[in-house]
């Protein structure tokens, strides 16, 4: 038996900041979950089960915090489900949750995922050292800089090419009322003289610590039928994740992250994405991972993904729209971060996503990974319903 | 539904301290039985799914490093719970169903060694209104257990016969913790007594699912999961009635537990107490062999003990000790989410 077409039939955000010192986990959470039902025009009563994400509990100081959102998400007496896949997690969990549908284990799924990281510190949280293993005392960004450096001494790639993607990003953020870092006053040149941090990833090219939800309404087709406004459609999603590490990974292009989009456009029938994708929202936390995720996942040659980025391709207005939200670099709530990725993906297809909109979008990705760059999460949603 | 069935089964031995393991050391023989067992390598598994918890190894990702063990190159189909394995089962239960995978491997590991476990589960509470207050896991199931006594559903003579029952059990069980005659003991926080409460311990455990005739090649007993489902309730202990479980009841129904009489049931049932709670939930007579294997007073491997539940009640199925068993795992204070599953032997299309 086929699976069931899955579609988004709700989004909801919150505006992402620093600090939401004005609600608990659980206010922010139903924020989110609140502006995902009314897009949909659903209620809690209407909702079969609820699948949640976030990165480490830690990063809030809660263990199982799902335990403690139960009554505010509506899912006391429901199925609830809780995701954890490092920062890939946001993508994950909307996984999951459209498998439930996709399964026919349940119509209509609310899917949430979330961070609230002024309630602890994520640099804390990413250093607690344990007996025997690499400790990670520098957070990601010490991790991730010696592989851009890799990217750069692999490919030739002069070093503008981070500030290029870090003051794209942060322009298009402004065209995004949900995005954290808004600077109207931003140029190149602020972004090129900004302190290094971790070399060669300028604190201008790193992406902030916030605070926010991001939670999405996923159902059949029945359910898609009703809904007031025009769903978006997955037509492919899937995961793969490799060890930390190994002698044989490549941290510049992990083949997980490749074998994830090869699996996705397989189940999309995209044979050249560059030509069939119309705009991509991708996890980029430090600049430099736009070019060396666009040949991870096939949209330039190996070792050119830095050309299409200087040429202008990624720009809102480029041939391959890349982050129209302004992407991770503009807002980022860990855990949600993947999710917000999906969600924008669904928001551009279905011509809802306001200022930040790209003309005629009919398809687009949305991608997160997380760990050790070992975890991946890929969805393809179309404004038409999968073939079939 | 697609018929899926618990085809292999393994489990560590539950140890007290295991300072000489790492959770990956502890995890590699584990897997490397369950997959021994079919004649599976990892590369052909269709899907993976872990359970574990990052507050146990006092460490963020923790469950990263327990890839490595898997051996997850060329790339795996994988996700993870932050929870007791007995989810992951679901999640991988679900993928099957979607058609992407016709087997899965599934694992959970929990050290609770490192830590003060009573202590570090204060932290899963509200984190506002009672995590403040640091009440401990062995108070919280005592306010519950004094409900139950208040309420006539049970006194603390009948919570010591279930200790001595289950430890009892326990002898024939390899892999338990905690075996044998156990006194009472002295009150832990009353009216529970140390026999009324789990052994803390590590552990790990990992079962392989298989989905028809792919089950049928790989056991000569598959043990079919004919139901499954998971119900939460709410956090708060002041706003649920603790001597009930509607959500096991409701997950029981679901599961189709109702349908047929079960002859075994494994309940996860960390205290005495809830094992009181439960077989009311489900409406379990003494005609029904529960927790043969000992149960959670046995050992309780946090994160692993509630996917213990299902392999074992796997386990009687293969063996032909057992034709409908029920399986249930709980997760959060005081009985708060349930899953139950139930397990037959014959498969309907046979």
């Amino acid at each position: 038996m086929p699976k069931e077409p899955v579609a988004v039939v709700g989004i909801g955000q919150t505006k992402h900041v620093a600090a939401r010192r004005d609600v608990s986990l659980a206010g922010l959470v139903r924020e989110a979950a609140l502006r995902a039902l009314q897009d949909a025009a659903l209620t809690w009563a209407d909702i079969d089960a609820v699948v949640i994400g976030k990165a480490p509990d830690f990063f809030e100081g809660v263990m199982m915090p799902e335990l403690y959102l139960a009554d505010a998400l509506g899912a006391v007496g429901k199925p609830m489900l809780r995701v954890h896949t490092a920062g890939s997690v946001g993508g994950s969990t909307a996984l999951v949750a459209a498998n439930l549908v996709a399964a026919r284990v349940h119509r209509t799924v609310l899917t949430l995922a979330f961070e609230k990281q002024s309630e602890s510190n994520a640099m804390w949280g990413l250093s607690l050292p344990i007996p025997f293993q690499q400790p990670l005392l520098a957070g990601a960004g010490g991790f991730f800089a010696p592989h851009v450096r890799a990217y750069m001494r692999r490919t030739g790639a002069p070093d503008t090419v981070g500030s290029l993607v870090a003051y794209k990003d942060r322009r298009n953020a402004l065209k995004n009322p949900y995005a954290h870092i808004h600077d109207p006053g931003i140029t190149l040149e602020k972004v090129q003289a900004a302190p290094m941090l971790w070399d060669p990833v300028r604190y201008s090219e790193t992406c902030p610590s916030s605070d926010g939800a991001c939670a999405m309404i996923l159902t059949d087709r029945t359910g898609a039928a009703r809904s007031p406004h025009p769903p978006a459609w997955m037509h492919g999603g899937a995961m793969r994740s490799e060890p930390t590490l190994f002698a044989g990974k490549d941290f510049v292009s992990p083949r997980a992250g490749r074998d994830c989009a090869a699996d996705v456009y397989r189940q999309a029938k995209i044979s050249d994405p560059r030509r069939e994708i119309d705009a991509v929202e991708m996890y980029v936390p430090f600049s430099w991972y736009e070019p060396m995720w666009l040949e991870n996942l096939g949209f330039a040659a190996e070792g050119e993904g830095w050309k299409l980025t200087e040429a202008g391709a990624t720009e809102l207005d480029g041939d391959l729209p890349v982050n129209p939200s302004g992407g991770v670099l503009s807002a980022n709530p860990i855990g949600a971060s993947g999710m917000i990725r999906f969600a924008e993906a669904a928001l551009q297809v279905r011509g809802q996503a306001g200022e930040h909109q790209v003309d005629g979008v009919r398809r687009a990705l949305g991608h997160a990974y997380g760990g050790g760059a070992q975890f991946f999460s890929m969805w393809l949603v179309g404004a038409e319903p999968p073939p079939g | 539904m697609r018929d899926v069935a618990i085809v292999a089964f393994a489990q560590s031995d539950h140890l007290r301290r295991t300072d000489e393991l790492s959770e990956v050391e502890m995890l590699m023989p584990v897997l490397h039985q369950v997959l021994d067992a079919t004649g599976l390598r990892t590369g052909d598994i269709g899907f993976t799914c872990s359970g574990s918890s990052d507050y146990l190894a006092g460490r963020a990702f923790s469950f990263t490093m327990a890839l490595d063990g898997v051996g997850a190159h060329p790339p795996i189909s994988e996700s993870h719970v932050e929870a007791d394995g007995a989810w992951a089962l679901y999640e991988a239960w679900v993928k099957i169903q979607t058609g992407e995978a016709d087997t899965a491997l599934v694992y959970a590991y929990g050290k609770s060694s490192p830590g003060q476990v009573r202590d570090v589960l204060t932290r899963q509470l509200d984190p506002y209104y009672t995590a403040p207050l640091w009440p401990d896991s062995v108070a919280v199931a005592a306010l519950q257990a004094q409900a139950l006594i208040d309420a006539g559903d049970t006194d603390e003579a009948a919570l010591a016969a279930i200790a001595t029952r289950s430890r009892r059990d326990a002898e024939a069980n390899p892999h338990a913790q905690l075996s044998g005659p156990v006194p009472a003991g002295d009150y832990l926080v009353r009216p529970l007594r140390t026999g009324d409460c789990p052994p803390v311990g590590d552990g790990a455990a990992a079962v392989i699912l298989a989905a028809g005739d792919t089950a049928r090649a790989l056991c000569e007993r598959p043990a079919w999961i004919r139901g499954i489902d998971h119900r939460i309730e709410a956090h708060g202990l002041g706003v649920r009635e603790l001597t009930e479980s509607p959500s096991t009841r409701l997950a029981a129904e679901r599961a189709g537990v109702f349908d047929r009489p079960v002859d075994t049931a494994e309940l996860h049932a960390p205290f005495t107490s809830q094992e009181v709670v439960l077989r009311k939930a489900l409406g379990l007579g003494d005609d029904v062999r529960v927790n043969p294997s000992g149960g959670a007073l046995a050992a309780n491997p946090l994160m692993a003990a509630g996917l213990i539940r299902l392999g074992e009640a796997a386990a009687r199925i293969h063996s032909g000790a057992s034709h409908r068993a029920l399986a249930h795992a709980t997760s959060g204070p005081c009985l708060q989410q349930n899953l139950v599953a139930v397990l037959e032997g014959e498969s309907a299309h046979a």
